[in-house]
């Protein structure tokens, strides 16, 4: 074992590690706060393989954008006091299915590549910009239009009457403040 | 020097995790959580065969960036889901009657429920 490889196991037993209480934690506050330390982990582990852009841009994303999200969904939809996990046969079910994915994935990964050590050989981050900015520029382009749909659309989602159940008596009164600025629009 | 075997496992791991995740949660949020973890093994899938088996070529990495902003789509796009579903159901669990009209008759009791389930 050489010293990225111990590196490699104690970021990767964290991540497990994290990842387990994220999905098995009953408290949906303590599941998100466990995925910031999954994704953390990831991105140290995509460090130690020697992948700085990626985990960079994992830090940038997952753990500064997209936890955010999450946490404020949590707050938005006041989830306390419902129940969060489902029968035990369910879990159990789901734990085989579980299980069954791990035993597929690990054994065709070990499988295909086996146990034996190799080099660090990835692309350095110019490399990375050049195939982004030459080969691949129109998906990148595709990317940031898919971005701006994806943003629309969410305030979209959020904002339209839901399934002809959305009556206003079901609704909180809105501020005053809000209806006045709404008021004001042309 | 390093052993690819580890991060294939661990992508392996994090991938039945997520699908545990995905499988035995019924509050929608968490149900997300184990999407993202799935998405995770994914990404370290790709990384690690960018890193060590791909020769030197960076469109592994690349295509994880492209992973991680599609990811980002969609996660917006699936949070906005369940605000409008919170909206039109008064909860996220994923478990509950589809038409739940009976249970809307009076939303105060709700409310009050999950008010008192919190404290």
């Amino acid at each position: 074992m050489s010293g990225l490889d111990v590196l490699l196991l104690a970021v990767g037993l964290l991540t497990a590690g994290a990842a387990t209480l994220s999905v098995t934690s009953r408290q949906v506050l303590h599941a998100a706060l466990w995925l910031v330390v999954t994704l953390g982990g990831l991105a140290g582990c995509y460090l130690v393989l020697g992948a700085e852009l990626v985990a960079l841009v994992q830090l940038l994303v997952y753990v500064g954008a997209v936890v955010v999200l999450v946490l404020f969904a949590l707050m938005l939809t006041r989830a306390g006091g419902v129940p969060v996990v489902t029968g035990v046969p369910q879990r159990v079910a789901a734990g085989l299915v579980g299980a069954g994915t791990t035993v597929v994935l690990g054994g065709a990964l070990l499988s295909a590549f086996g146990w034996g050590s190799v080099a660090i050989d990835g692309g350095d981050s110019t490399q990375v910009a050049a195939t982004i900015f030459g080969t691949d520029v129109w998906p990148f382009e595709l990317l940031s239009v898919l971005l701006l749909m994806a943003l629309v659309a969410a305030v979209a989602v959020a904002r339209a009457p839901v399934g002809g159940q959305d009556d206003p008596s079901q609704r909180p009164d809105p501020p005053a403040e809000i209806e006045a600025v709404q008021g004001e629009r042309p | 020097m390093i052993r690819p075997a580890l991060p294939y496992l661990l992508a392996a791991v994090l991938a039945g995790l997520g699908v545990y995740g995905i499988l035995a949660r019924r509050h929608a949020v968490l149900v997300l959580i184990g999407v993202e973890l799935v998405l995770g093994a994914a990404g370290l899938l790709l990384v690690t065969v960018a890193q060590t088996g791909a020769g030197g070529d960076p469109g592994a990495a690349v295509l994880t960036l492209f992973v991680i902003t599609i990811a980002a789509a969609e996660v917006v796009l699936a949070l906005a889901i369940f605000l409008a579903l919170f909206r039109a159901r008064g909860h996220v669990d994923l478990h509950a009657e589809l038409d739940d009209r009976a249970d809307r008759a009076d939303p105060a009791d709700r409310v009050e429920g999950e008010v008192g389930g919190r404290a």
